[in-house]
């Protein structure tokens, strides 16, 4: 299957991953994204700009990331040997400064000089205040009310880095509608004003910029294991919301047959109640956020709301590239349910000391799984994205405890 | 030509300007809508445009997003929509009826199967928001064969080389998008729109028709001077949102009261 497949090939010209992908926004925006388009065609050859972001990701992001044997989790899981990418220890806790970094330059070379950002768990939304705040650029991060009840600790670390924080109060509000407000005024003040995306969706060209800046995780990961271990790992393991992280590590070794690879949607109160997040494993194609992709909707192909317990994967669409990839059987995707992402969060943070965020914990819960049916001589790379301080208000309202 | 060229072509003839007027179905209730299209024809709008009620309606300012969350309470699908538009048909054989909405719901039905049943609803063009020209071409092909047109925005952002493009594959009239901003939106800048609407006519003979912005008779009269027509929609709409409270019955005389002084101010 994969051998055949060019994998740097897509999208194709017009921004597709086979079926998946595209441009499906209003007219006001086209000329944007063309503009997008055309300007990152151009910066990315530009050697003052990659300069730029090699220099930012060493120095600032504190790139590269660690890969960490994770022996005693290994050893008492008593399968595959479990290595952890540690994006939890880049500057702000999270993957999504890697992309944020990026997109803020592209802004900063286009003129641009207003950033708006739409976040979930608020990561993207601080990532993007930080290197605002860095630049000088102005900055408004959408978030809906329901996110900034229960990520209220990031709203205020948004509002202390200088943005602006508006709540959205229409439909579901999550992160699918905090998108939907972020493309209303980029639509209004789309002369002066970059739209900065925090996952791998989105018209085109997001799906191909945010992989391609995400893409220094696989990298990095793939050189690290090899010198670590002499060989590829066996396998890679990420969750999936709009699935950036997951691009992130896999498509710098989706040519590498031998690894197999694992994207761990949420699976909420189980995929069987409804309530969950799982648009590639129960979802079917669609149209939202102007991309053609997986969605959870209805008969009548309204957009359906969805639950998880960690807010940055609570998203009805996914990236259109993974989307792709499940045609292909390149990836295969799976879920994790609350309760089995909490037991990981705890057993994480008691048996190796890192507290990973509720996002990667749903990895971590599948990774275990995983390295369980495997040998001690194999390798499980897991995609720890973020930490897990951002949450812990959360778990404490789940044990019943007032912080 | 089909009823949308045959009405603007007659319009043209008479040397009025069309009022094309935007209320979302099931707004408030789905029982409302069909006595809502028969006053608007009544006070004198020419086209209707009928929402399609989406869950997330991206082009939308905070009036229509309202209009969609209240009209999907009562569960209002696009198969719902149609068969509002199948019950006005039945004392409307005359006005043309648009359905403007977003892809997703079309999708989920499936191009034929839509292009089919709005058909045989009486429908006479859709509008998806969301779906270029370079997305759309498989859809205007499937519309075409059905006779029903295909109808695309023209934005102040779009360069002459997507007007060309959205020439080729339009059908009924250009809809020009007065302003940058979602629908409701209140900076209308009428030269701009001047300006634009020179260089959409050197490369369509399609009529156009103004929208987004336009409150009242003064700014459809003022917005509509360089086109064919106006597009009237969130000032229906907030206007009808005022009946809430189950006072439905009042509905029609809002209507007619907003759209006469529209539809009196563009004859003026
Ligand atoms: C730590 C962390 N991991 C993962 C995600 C999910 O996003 P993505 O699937 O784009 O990596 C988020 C989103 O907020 C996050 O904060």
């Amino acid at each position: 299957m994969s051998s055949t497949i060019d994998f740097n090939q897509y999208p194709d010209n017009s921004g597709h991953f086979g079926p998946y992908g595209g441009r499906f926004v209003s007219e006001t925006l086209m000329h944007a994204l063309d503009e997008l388009e055309a300007n990152y065609a151009r910066l990315k050859a530009d050697p003052e700009l990659q300069a730029e972001f090699d220099r930012d990701l060493a120095h600032y992001v504190g790139r590269p990331s660690p890969l960490y044997h994770a022996e005693r989790w290994s050893r008492e899981t008593g399968g595959a040997q479990i290595y952890l990418k540690r994006e939890d220890l880049n500057h702000t806790g999270a993957h999504k400064i890697n992309n944020t970094i990026g997109q803020a330059l592209l802004a900063k070379y286009s003129g641009k000089t207003r950033i708006i950002a739409e976040t979930g768990a608020g990561q993207h939304g601080v990532a993007s205040a930080t290197v605002c705040a860095r630049l000088g650029l102005e900055c408004h991060v959408y978030m809906g009310e329901e996110d900034v009840r229960r990520q209220a600790l990031n709203v205020y670390r948004m509002k202390l880095l200088g943005a602006t924080v508006h709540p959205v109060s229409s439909g579901s509000r999550t992160l699918k509608d905090a998108m939907n407000e972020a493309m209303r005024d980029w639509v209004t003040n789309v002369d002066n004003t970059f739209y900065i995306i925090g996952t791998c969706a989105g018209p085109h060209p997001y799906p191909e910029l945010v992989r391609n800046f995400q893409s220094v995780i696989g990298r990095e990961a793939r050189t690290q294991c090899l010198e670590m271990t002499g060989k590829l790992p066996d396998a890679l393991v990420a969750c999936v919301g709009g699935g950036s992280n997951a691009i992130g590590l896999f498509h710098p070794m989706l040519g590498d047959e031998s690894v197999a690879m694992y994207g761990v949607e949420a699976g909420g109160h189980g995929v069987e109640t409804g309530e969950h997040a799982a648009p590639l494993t129960v979802g079917v194609p669609g149209v939202l956020h102007g991309n053609r992709t997986y969605l959870m909707e209805d008969e009548d192909g309204q957009i359906i709301e969805t639950h998880s317990v960690s807010a940055g994967l609570d998203y009805p669409g996914v990236g259109p590239e993974h989307a792709w990839l499940k045609d292909q059987g390149r990836v295969e995707y799976v879920t994790i349910d609350d309760d089995e992402a909490l037991v990981a969060f705890r057993k994480l943070t008691q048996i190796e000391g890192i507290m990973p965020a509720l996002e990667s914990s749903h990895a971590l819960a599948y990774a275990e799984k995983l390295a369980a049916t495997m040998s001690p001589e194999q390798i499980v790379l897991v995609n720890l994205s973020g930490r897990g301080d951002k949450d812990i208000l959360t778990v404490a309202e789940i044990d019943g405890i007032t912080v | 030509m089909n009823r949308i060229g045959k009405k603007l072509q007659a319009l043209k003839d008479d040397g009025r300007k069309a009022l094309v007027t935007y209320i979302v179905a099931g707004d408030p209730t789905p029982e409302t809508t069909v006595p809502a299209m028969h006053a608007l024809v009544a006070a004198g709008a020419d086209i209707l445009e009928i929402g399609v009620p989406f869950s997330d309606p991206m082009a939308e300012g905070p009036v229509i997003q309202l209009a969609h969350e209240r009209a999907l309470k009562h569960g209002t699908s696009l198969r719902d929509t149609l068969n509002m538009v199948a019950e006005f048909r039945q004392q409307d054989a005359d006005t043309p009826v648009i359905l403007m909405g977003y892809a997703n719901p079309i999708e989920k039905m499936g191009y034929d199967g839509f292009a089919t049943a709005a058909k045989s609803a009486g429908v006479d063009g859709v509008l998806t928001v969301d779906l270029p020209p370079e997305e759309a071409s498989e859809f205007t092909d499937v519309l075409r064969a059905q006779q029903l047109e295909n109808i695309f925005l023209i934005a102040p952002t779009t360069t002459i080389e997507r007007q060309r493009a959205i020439a080729s594959q339009a059908g009924g009239f250009i809809y020009y998008v007065s302003l940058k901003g979602v629908t409701g939106a209140g900076h209308l800048d009428i030269a701009s729109v001047e300006q634009k609407l020179t260089e959409i006519r050197s490369l369509t003979e399609l009529p156009i028709c103004v929208g987004f912005g336009i409150k009242d008779g003064a700014t459809a009269k003022a917005a509509s001077a360089p086109a064919s027509g106006a597009v009237v929609g969130s000032a229906i709409v907030s206007a009808m949102a005022n009946a809430e409270d189950g006072k439905y019955d009042s509905i029609p005389t809002i209507i007619s009261d907003i759209v006469s002084e529209i539809r009196a101010s563009l004859d003026s």
